[in-house]
């Protein structure tokens, strides 16, 4: 009986199980059905495998691309990301590297790290205050090429086997000098003819873009900046010794802005500016408000050349309210004002304001150079070196190369175009003018026989109670061999008298 | 002297993981058993040895005892792991148990380094699904009618997806967090089960046309709703995967491209009404502009990652602190800042290497539904890791998922490791199915 049951049981069971499979089979053949309708043949298993691995390659592609991303990231890129000084990982660096040198264009020391027996070290800048700026310093805040380069600094190029060997005995390997473009000798020449007065001085050499001296004044030393940092901060005498005047410092450009104001009457007028013609009788009325020449000085009759080398207000302040505003504005923009500048140096944008809606007076006023726009020493360098390098711009930079602490290279900079500001001939033309202003005008101290000089000079009025900044921009050249130079002298006086001598000591270091 | 042995073992491990990933992608070399079992077992050394290093050096940094203590743990739910895994999943990919096991070992690892607290909370979790998951294969086996509920599966998954809309809370700009009681639970890492057991059970159904469009239908409310929440990467995932499916269910290139075409479109429009698509896309064309602001993460990520370097900065000796979100979505620049580029690399080749097995699993699966399941799971996972890892390096922008198995996360990990138990559930199933078929 119970034998019975289980077999009944069992048979059920297994009638359900057959039904259940019966049930499935149909399902295939249903689900066949539908594939030979879709396909026409009973491909189907296959086919679908191979969709498989067409997505699967699709995957493995978007990998691939990944991948590479990110070793191209390790090798090329982030030597660069690093170099950013929101990131805090760089002090970590300077616990496993000495800190590389930087080197002037003839390898003296500018900046050295010595490690004491105790693990600790210091940064010391032979030159002391000469280089505070360019060169920057290591603490407090890191600037310059100390910060510029930071992480290269702090990378050592040396052979991996001995990095290794470094890392496991827990000794630091040595960081790669950086070799810069700058000259010990202008630097001490721009350093001492500024002697006491603030300003700064810009030289660079206008076919390469290399930066040869960056002096700003006042300095500080920056061996001493841990103990003076309080009395810098303070800056009780309004000195702001710690900025760079020559990249951040914005001044009123004053007459060498006529520059500008030249080129774009030249180009509004390039067929007839010779026919220019104005009689200056020391001042001249702008709907009410009057503009005078330096000291009321009567220029007389002047055509375009003389009105640029005399630097004459009343004729420029005409000239500006004869300009197509919005052109004007785009030529300035052209020269990188309200724009960014081609560097990694800290600096501050120079302005230019005027559009089509700008009054007669502020018109006149910015012509000359006053008014509201702004600019800094460098930036003023980069324009004239623009014109002495047949209107094009090249790439400014400091660092020439990196190399290891053997002396292997590591990294050559070399010379690259940013951008052509204006057309080869009319910085031939502008180049013209210049040259005037050395023969015959505001500049003439800079005639000499040795060397041609390009430039032109500019007393900005900044303060009623303070004497002008005092201005010179320019270049000059001996056979193929070019310098242009911008330095300002603050609250001194006119731009022949304060800044045109110190242009001087440089053209003669140059090409002594 | 401890410099010495962090130097020293940054290097070890390096070694390590890279035999190990080498072994990933060399183990089928042949069709010597034996060499695959000595190839297998060498895996799991190097996890445990790895494991070690790891553990000495956070330890030598802390000398917090409660780190010994974790550690001991973790041994002990490894070897667990391995002999339970062995009986109940009998003739699992081994290759995947390690890879799983490897990854989540690196997960405790560097959240240890990074958080002890969320190390011990990652621990628990993942001890937890290691669990639930060994139901897996029973489940598999018993319930044999699991593809007849496909609109049951997208109904739930699509109104769970909807509740979190409109209960949920925000996190990190995108609502798809709920709470109960204290604990949050990210719905949408769950709901991608479900989206796949859907399409799967549907398509493997039928393939006609206007299935297709029902299907598509309930695939685009799912993405739309994850839209709405902000969840950019779930919507990306949820997209592509069900693309995949149906590209290999039907077989039709068109339907693929077509979908491609349309989410193009769809990204376009979505760029133009949502000023957080904006945000993301100009925080990764230049997050220089931006490092103060929207930048300020990929930023980081980016620092840490290129400051370590290839050979990294070694474990505990580097800033990933810095990087907001590092124990989750930022997990990998972490790894890659301290055990360096290379390790990470591997870890990127060990994630693709569980994606091949996923697809080879697929592929020998021969029941229509399991095969859909398989690999759209797998697809969900090689797409996540793709969608993270792309993130934190800026080769695509930042979408905010977490990379499976490794990020901090309780959802995370539990839909991870289920994602894993079932294809591996799948695969001993099939493999039973053949050996019967033989049989009879």
């Amino acid at each position: 009986m119970k034998d019975l049951d289980e077999k009944k049981i069992r048979k059920r069971k297994k009638e359900q199980k057959l039904n259940r499979e019966e049930k499935s089979n149909r399902e295939d053949k249903k689900m066949r059905k539908a594939d030979n309708l879709e396909e026409g043949k009973e491909k189907k298993k296959r086919s679908t495998n191979r969709e498989i691995i067409m997505t699967t390659y699709i995957f493995i592609g978007l990998f691939v691309g990944l991948i590479a991303y990110f070793s191209y990231f390790l090798i090329v890129e982030s030597s660069d990301v690093i170099n950013n000084t929101y990131n805090k990982r760089q002090d970590l660096l300077a616990t496993r590297v000495v800190r590389g040198k930087i080197l002037s264009n003839n390898y003296e020391v500018l900046a050295e790290t010595k490690e004491n027996e105790d693990g600790s070290s210091k940064r010391i800048y032979p030159y002391k205050d000469l280089f505070a700026h360019i060169v920057g310093r290591n603490s407090n805040g890191k600037t310059g090429i100390e910060s510029l380069e930071n992480f290269k600094l702090l990378t050592s190029n040396i052979n991996p086997i001995s990095k290794v060997m470094n890392e496991l005995a827990g000794e630091k390997s040595i960081g790669d000098n950086i070799v810069t473009t700058l000259d010990l000798n202008l630097q001490k020449v721009a350093y001492n003819a500024l002697g006491n007065h603030k300003g700064a001085v810009v030289v660079m050499d206008p076919s390469t873009g290399k930066i040869l001296a960056m002096v700003s004044k006042p300095d500080y030393d920056p061996n001493t900046i841990s103990v003076n940092w309080n009395t810098l901060v303070e800056d009780s005498e309004n000195d702001s010794a710690l900025i760079n005047r020559a990249t951040q410092g914005l001044y009123p450009p004053g007459s060498i802005f006529k520059i500008i104001t030249t080129l774009e009457y030249l180009r509004e007028n390039p067929k007839n500016y010779l026919k220019y013609r104005y009689n200056c009788v020391g001042k001249d009325n702008f709907n009410g408000m009057e503009i005078n020449c330096y000291n009321s000085e009567r220029h007389g009759e002047e055509d375009l050349l003389s009105s640029f080398a005399n630097s004459c207000n009343t004729s420029y302040a005409t000239i500006g309210n004869k300009l197509n505003l919005s052109k004007y504005r785009r030529l300035c923009e052209q020269f990188l004002f309200n724009s960014s500048l081609p560097t990694k140096l800290e600096y501050r944008k120079s302005s230019f304001v005027l559009d089509e809606d700008s009054s007669v007076q502020e018109v006149a006023q910015t012509a000359i150079g006053q008014g509201k726009t702004q600019i800094s020493p460098f930036h003023a360098a980069l324009i004239v070196s623009a014109i002495a390098n047949s209107g094009t711009l090249m790439q400014p930079y400091v660092v020439d190369h990196i190399e290891n602490y053997n002396g292997d290279m590591v990294k050559k900079y070399l010379p690259s175009t940013y951008d052509s500001l204006i057309s080869a001939n009319e910085a031939k033309v502008i180049t013209r003018f210049m040259k005037e202003v050395v023969n015959s005008g505001t500049a003439e101290a800079l005639k000499n026989n040795k060397y041609s000089v390009a430039g032109k000079t500019g007393s900005a009025d900044h303060n009623s109670n303070l004497p002008a900044h005092a201005w010179f921009v320019g270049f000059a050249s001996k056979g193929k061999k070019k310098v242009a130079v911008s330095v300002i002298v603050e609250s001194v006086g006119t731009g022949s008298t304060y800044a045109v001598p110190i242009a001087k000591k440089l053209f003669d270091n140059y090409f002594d | 002297m401890e410099n010495l042995i962090v130097e020293l073992s940054k290097y070890i491990i390096i070694i390590l993981v890279t035999i190990y990933t080498l072994y990933c992608f060399t183990a089928f070399r042949g069709n010597d058993k034996k060499r695959k079992n000595r190839v297998f077992r060498a895996q799991s050394l190097i996890m445990y040895f790895i494991h070690f290093i790891c553990y000495m050096l956070i330890f030598m940094d802390s000398n917090n005892i409660k780190v010994l203590i974790l550690y001991l743990v973790e041994v002990v739910f490894f070897i667990g792991a391995h002999l339970l895994y062995r009986v109940i999943y009998r003739n699992l990919s081994r290759l995947v148990f390690n890879n799983m096991l490897m990854l989540l070992m690196f997960s405790f690892v560097m959240l240890t380094r990074l958080s002890f607290d969320q190390a011990v909370k990652q621990f628990t979790y993942a001890a937890v699904s290691m669990g639930i998951c060994l139901f897996i294969p029973m489940i598999i086996d018993r319930f044999r009618f699991l593809d007849k509920f496909g609109w049951i599966y997208g109904g739930t998954g699509l109104l769970l997806l909807v509740i979190v809309k409109k209960f949920g809370t925000m996190n990190y700009g995108a609502t798809n967090w709920i709470k109960i009681g204290s604990i949050a639970i990210q719905p949408s890492e769950f709901v991608k089960i479900l989206f796949v057991f859907a399409i799967a059970a549907l398509l493997s159904k039928s393939i006609e046309f206007k299935d297709i469009i029902k299907v598509t239908i309930l695939a685009a409310a799912h993405v739309l709703v994850l839209v709405l929440e902000r969840d950019l990467g779930g919507a990306l995932i949820f997209f592509v995967t069900y693309l995949v499916m149906l590209f290999v269910a039907t077989a039709n290139p068109f339907y693929f491209i077509g979908g491609l075409l349309s989410g193009s479109f769809a990204s376009v429009v979505a760029y133009r009404l949502f000023n957080h698509v904006r945000v993301r896309v100009m925080a990764w064309k230049n997050p220089w502009k931006l490092i103060d602001n929207q930048g300020y993460q990929v930023t980081q990520s980016l620092f840490a990652i290129g400051t370590g370097g290839w050979f990294g900065m070694g474990l505990g000796r580097g800033l990933p602190g810095d990087i907001p979100v590092v124990e989750s979505d930022f997990i990998f620049s972490a790894i890659s800042e301290e055990l360096g580029g290379i390790t990470a690399l591997c870890i990127i080749l060990i994630c693709i290497s569980c994606y091949i097995m996923f697809v080879n699993i697929a592929m020998k699966i021969k029941k229509r539904f399991y095969k859909y399941v398989a690999l759209g799971l797998g697809t969900i996972y090689v797409f996540q890791v793709f969608l993270t890892i792309g993130g934190v390096t800026k080769f695509i922008p930042s979408t905010g998922v977490t990379l499976p198995l490794i990020s901090a996360g309780g959802s995370s990990i539990l839909s991870t490791i289920i994602i894993f138990g079932i294809i591996q559930g799948l695969y001993v199933h099939n493999q039973n199915e053949d050996v019967k078929n033989v049989r009879d």
